[in-house]
């Protein structure tokens, strides 16, 4: 097993290499942080010059990503274009883009396993139609029509109604909170509808997964034989059954993850999260763009996490079936 | 992949899926099927049952036959063909252009503008119309060039094996780890905000997508050449090229369809975020994502400027879903969900 995870976790650096490489090609070759220096008349061009210099502009492409990748590899993100270190920047992003990820992960994955095991224990039932029309419907929605339903007509009804602001819509905080408990609850508060938009575009799909994982299952061998030895339906469903539909869940989630992190980019841009989807997107598009070391930064990171979350995945999922082998 | 099935049994069978769990057996006919699902082929159910003249049908009928019987992808169809129809022939027939400007600003659906207009005077239902028509031939180009591109790579790499194989599936690896929409914007920025055609935007997409239906077909293809026609056609000495265009493409081509449809959807949801943030289609063009956009600012004001066109992006995509699910269970019947 810790073979196993090594040499997964080789590979992963490999492809993390490559992507990096030909990505950060592309992006600094997308454009010119300086074109609006340089529009500008007032700046002279040893201005100009100066920040090329400190940019390394005025090195070739190839060197260019070299000092990134050592840096990189020393923990240093480099520069922004306005002249901040990229990392202490970062951390503090990732922080509030997981208040928001983390939450709405585990809740879709308990409502979809939930609603899935349900809709197949009573197929064709009432409840089984509810869940599929409602799956169909999320499934087909996109993720920032849903924000802005709940940003622009569910939330201002609701504050309008109660009178004070119960569901904020702009930002992951008040700043100025002090507290533990009122950071808390201020924190919950503004959680609350960026992590409902994470979770309905999320759930839909695993609901249907863990629904058809659920009746493959349910249809098997062996359940017949658990319920014709006359084991009660309940110790059927939940022992027998139950146990062994989790497992293809696993690979489904830890593939979606990377689904989830790209619609948190959408998410903190609808809702005003300070978090990195939305540091990224500025520097992707903002006005001093291409910010190369930002989307840089950004890019590794979230790969980082992705390619960790798929090696936990399929530790999980060869701990949960035995007849799985890491070699 | 499915063994083509020497004959049609119910396809009472292929809708109601399997029994209620715990159901007491299993009737390899769908007998057992709870009451109240339809029998939709009481005719060819007799006629398994009875044993007797069961007249050969060709797989293409026996794939029409269940996609005639799925309701819902006729509904999706009907709904596909009734947009389609709306966004190419209707502007032909309406007296606004989407980049014309009215006398109207800021008014509610009326006779006259039956969507309303926005706080500039345009009149949203030619935006929607043309936003409509673009978001579809956009979808309907990534899937022919995903679909087409994909299934070449993916036959080439499932086939030969080796280092196609490697090298394809590295690639994919890739981009497995990173967002797909943030590779999307990073390639979006550097192309869209100079050239904001559609067919860019297109492009980029099919860029990303041709992925997924090579990895799909380099599966389909790896458990194909394993097989005993297969290999039967190699000892009697056909040619690689007869064997992939004439036995494994055409075995393969139902989850290759099905997912071609699925792609238009996916397509038509990933172009209109990339819109949706400005990074798809530019103004003066207009876009599902691109209207869903503008709506948002005058949301509290003016919310059927943000209802019609989501409205339409939603019934779009729910469309071609379902008719991507009847298809399924159509060509493709041992992979589907069951429903």
């Amino acid at each position: 097993m810790g073979a196993y995870i090594l040499r997964r976790l080789a590979a992963g650096i490999v492809v993390l290499a490559v992507g990096t490489f030909g990505l950060y090609i592309l992006v600094s070759l997308s454009g010119n942080p300086l074109a609006n220096l340089m529009a500008n008349p007032h700046i002279s061009p040893a201005t100009i010059r100066a920040a090329r210099i400190e940019l390394h502009l005025n090195e070739p492409l190839l060197q260019r990503y070299w000092t990134w990748l050592t840096g990189m590899l020393h923990g240093d993100f480099g520069i922004s274009t306005l002249g901040q270190a990229v990392g202490p920047q970062l951390w503090p992003r990732m922080w509030v883009t997981l208040q928001m990820v983390l939450p709405a992960t585990i809740i879709a994955i308990i409502l979809g396993i939930g609603l899935g095991v349900m809709s197949a224990v009573r197929q064709y039932s009432i409840l089984d139609h509810i869940s599929t029309g409602l799956a169909y419907i999320f499934y087909a929605t996109p993720v920032f029509v849903i924000a802005i339903l709940l940003k622009d007509f569910l939330a201002v009804k609701v504050d309008n109604a109660v009178g004070h602001p119960v569901l904020y819509t702009v930002g992951q905080n008040n700043p100025g909170t002090t507290g533990v408990w009122s950071v808390f609850v201020d924190g919950l508060a503004h959680d609350v509808l960026p992590v409902v938009t994470l979770v309905l575009i999320t759930y839909a799909g695993w609901s249907r997964y863990q629904r058809a994982s659920m009746l493959d299952v349910l249809n098997a061998d062996y359940v017949r034989l658990a319920r014709a030895k006359g084991l009660s339906r309940r110790r059927v469903l939940y022992v027998h059954a139950l146990r062994n539909a989790l497992i293809p869940i696993t690979t489904v989630v830890a593939l979606d993850f990377a689904t989830v992190l790209g619609g948190a980019v959408i998410t903190e841009i609808v809702f005003g999260w300070e978090g990195m989807g939305r540091f990224f997107f500025e520097a992707l598009v903002g006005p001093v763009s291409p910010d190369v070391n930002v989307v840089m930064a950004y890019v590794t990171i979230i790969a980082a996490l992705i390619i960790i979350f798929n090696i936990i995945a399929d530790i999980i999922y060869g701990l949960l079936d035995p007849r799985i082998r890491y070699a | 992949m499915p063994e083509p099935p020497a004959f049609e049994t119910s396809p009472g069978a292929m809708l109601a899926g399997s029994p209620t769990p715990l159901g007491g057996p299993v009737s390899p006919l769908g007998l057992g099927q709870p009451a109240g699902v339809p029998q939709p082929d009481a005719d060819a159910l007799a006629a398994s049952q009875a044993g007797l003249t069961i007249k050969a049908r060709s797989q293409f009928q026996m794939a029409y036959t269940r996609f005639i019987h799925h309701k819902m992808a006729l509904i999706g169809l009907g709904v596909f063909v009734a947009i389609l129809l709306f966004s190419t022939i209707g502007p032909l027939f309406w007296h606004y252009t989407y980049a014309q400007i009215t006398s109207q600003f800021g008014t509610g659906p009326s006779l006259a503008h039956p969507f309303g207009t926005d706080t500039i005077g345009h009149d949203l239902f030619a935006e929607v119309m043309d936003a409509t028509s673009t978001s579809i031939q956009t979808a309907l180009v990534v899937a022919a060039i995903a679909t087409g591109l994909g299934t070449l790579i993916g036959a080439a790499a499932g086939y030969y094996g080796k280092w196609a194989d490697s090298v394809l599936m590295r690639f994919t690896d890739l981009i497995l780890i990173v967002p797909g929409l943030v590779i999307l914007l990073v390639l979006a920025n550097t192309v869209s905000k100079a050239i904001g055609n559609w067919l860019w935007i297109a492009l980029i997409l099919s860029a990303l997508f041709w992925t997924y239906l090579a990895r799909l077909v380099r599966g389909v293809f790896l458990s194909l050449r394993e097989r005993e026609f297969i290999e039967a056609e190699h000892a009697i000495g056909a040619s690689s090229a007869r064997i992939i265009l004439r036995h494994m493409i055409p075995n393969a081509i139902g989850p290759v369809i099905v997912n071609a449809t699925l792609t238009v959807a996916n397509a038509i949801l990933v172009e209109a975020a990339l819109s949706f943030l400005g990074l798809g289609i530019q103004p003066p063009q207009v876009s599902l994502g691109l209207l869903i956009a503008q709506g948002e600012g005058d949301a509290t004001v003016l919310p059927y400027l943000f209802y019609f066109p989501a409205a339409f992006l939603i019934a779009i995509v729910l469309a071609v879903n379902f008719i991507g699910d009847g298809l399924r269970d159509a060509l493709d019947p041992q992979q589907r969900v069951r429903a």
